[in-house]
């Protein structure tokens, strides 16, 4: 179980989350949403321990994350940050095995896994560079999965990809949830977070407006107040489409 | 033991007896007088001096570069040789060259630029903020040495700084090796354990964080390892520029691309270029012979210039 209890973060002496409370469950997907600086990203990088909380707390099982050492959280929780960044020209391989840092080897079936799961297995070797956007947005997902880890954060993990690539994305996602992993997701499309998520938070100007399932989260009044926009879901759950007017 | 380390254990096992025989005297073992002398005495403390040095400045070009996760990092850009070079100008411009003094002026240098570019820069990691602090320390080091220079107390003092600076190994003793040996291997040794963490931040600096890699450490092993590694060649031999910078990028395409892979390897490599580079000062017939600083940069540069267009190209 991961947790937050009236967390409040402040960047650079503004304050950018305050007061979100927030339980996040095992076996889930849970879909970040909300209008461009509402503090996605900013509670995302605080559930994996990366931002000094100014109030409150998170909570990883009941035990608070900053107190855990920095290895333990890191085999606990796997992060995927926005930019996608790979600095040098690795193999896919050598980028899969990035994830085995925190458990200080390189598990080489770890590592095989994740590339299968993510379908990247016939792209061991082939240089990061070499990849279409879509291919290495899968590696990095590897990179992730290859620790093995209970939670995987993704920070827009399906941004930069196009309709198949990010079902596929959605479709690994799903998996590693169904095995028993938490996964949570800033998503900007609210299509697919209202038809592949389990729970929703949105957050509007750093605090919580709305929490519980999409179709209760997304509901037209709250997108109406938080994107100040008139829109209503269109066809049957799990494969709703958002009809703007 | 990877393959390109093997390759350049076995360039350099070939190479260094090869530079015992090298220079202004051939030496033919069974005919020269005084070989032995000759070898052990002057050239076998300078070719050690060669490896020990090319491999520290390799170490560091490689774990600079892994660190600011750019292919254009050199020790020398970010002003830790700049700062070396100060304290040891400080030592002769004092007249504290002798014994162990120049050394630790130097290191005291290249130790306060780092502490200085890790003040200023090292806490958002930011690559832009980081690369411009060192350009700035280096040009305030270099510009304290220019003052050094020409407020020298006496002309000797001067053309010794000017000449030190300029970067050699020529006469140097075992004194020389037993006082940079310890520190420059520490240094990598300190830069070698770094490597995981330079592995991490392959993926940027959050991500490494999320991989547990505790950034302030990673600092600290940056400054205390390239601090050591350069500093203590700096101070036995003067500037020896663009080894950091030319090696790594000779050596990367040998290996899978992992900082952590670069390390070892780019120093062997390093210690392999400096050694040549010296045994050809050493040869060419010059009516002097050619300080090795200016050898390496008169290479170094047109490299340097050849890589910012490949790189122009690419963005292109």
């Amino acid at each position: 179980m991961l947790e937050v209890q009236d967390l409040c973060v402040e960047l650079g002496g503004a304050s950018v989350l305050r007061g979100i409370t927030a339980t996040f469950r095992p076996g889930t997907v849970t879909a970040i949403c909300g209008p461009n600086g509402a503090g996605k990203s900013t509670l995302l990088a605080a559930l994996a321990g990366l931002l000094p909380a100014a109030s409150g707390k998170v909570l990883l099982d009941g035990e608070a994350l900053s107190a855990i050492p920095a290895r333990q959280r890191a085999r606990a929780i796997g992060y995927l940050p926005q930019a996608g960044e790979v600095a040098w020209n690795l193999s896919v391989e050598a980028l899969a095995t990035l994830g085995r840092l925190p458990h200080g080897d390189s598990d080489i079936q770890a590592v095989h896994a994740a590339l299968e799961a993510t379908g990247m297995a016939g792209f061991a070797q082939r240089p990061i560079a070499t990849l279409s956007g879509g291919e290495k947005a899968r590696a990095l997902l590897a990179r992730v999965l290859a620790s093995g880890p209970r939670w995987i954060l993704a920070d827009e993990p399906l941004a930069a990809l196009d309709l198949g690539h990010q079902l596929a994305m959605l479709r690994h996602l799903r998996s590693a949830a169904q095995g028993g992993v938490g996964v949570v997701l800033v998503l900007h499309d609210l299509p697919l977070a209202m038809n592949h998520a389990d729970h929703v938070l949105v957050l509007d100007g750093g605090a919580l407006h709305a929490s519980g399932p999409p179709e209760v989260a997304l509901s037209p009044d709250t997108i109406g107040q938080v994107w100040k926009t008139r829109a209503r879901w269109l066809g049957e759950p799990g494969t709703r489409a958002l009809s703007i007017s | 033991m990877t393959r390109p380390v093997l390759l350049f254990t076995l360039l350099l096992a070939i190479a260094l007896p090869l530079s015992l025989l090298a220079g202004r005297v051939w030496i033919d073992p069974a005919a020269t007088p005084n070989a032995a002398l000759i070898v052990m005495e002057l050239r076998l403390p300078r070719g050690l001096l060669a490896i020990v040095i090319g491999a520290g400045l390799g170490a560091s070009g490689a774990a600079m570069q892994g660190y600011l996760r750019n292919p254009l990092a050199d020790p020398g850009l970010f002003g830790i040789a700049p700062g070396a070079a100060l304290g040891a100008v400080m030592a002769l411009w004092l007249g504290l060259a002798s014994g162990l003094l120049l050394p630790l002026f130097a290191l005291v240098g290249a130790g306060g630029a780092m502490a200085l570019l890790a003040l200023i820069a090292g806490r958002s990691g930011g690559i832009a903020l980081f690369t411009l602090a060192g350009m700035m320390i280096a040009s305030l080091a270099g510009a304290l040495t220019s003052l050094a220079i020409s407020m020298a107390p006496n002309a000797f003092a001067m053309s010794e700084i000017v000449s030190w600076l300029m970067g050699a190994l020529t006469d140097r003793s075992w004194n020389d090796v037993w006082l940079a040996a310890p520190l420059t291997l520490a240094g990598i040794g300190v830069l070698m354990l770094a490597g995981k963490s330079l592995d991490a931040l392959t993926l940027g600096e959050a991500a490494a964080r999320s991989l547990g890699i505790n950034p302030a450490r990673l600092r600290w092993a940056m400054i205390v390892g390239t601090g050591l590694a350069v500093g203590s060649g700096v101070a036995v031999a003067g500037i020896i520029g663009f080894v950091g910078l030319i090696v790594p990028h000779l050596v990367r395409p040998l290996t899978d691309g992992r900082p952590s892979r670069l390390i070892a390897p780019s120093a062997l490599a390093g210690a392999l270029l400096v050694l040549v580079a010296d045994m050809v000062c050493r040869i060419l017939p010059l009516v002097s012979e050619l300080r090795l600083g200016i050898a390496l940069s008169l290479i170094g540069a047109p490299f340097f210039l050849w890589l910012l267009l490949k790189m122009r190209r690419e963005l292109a």
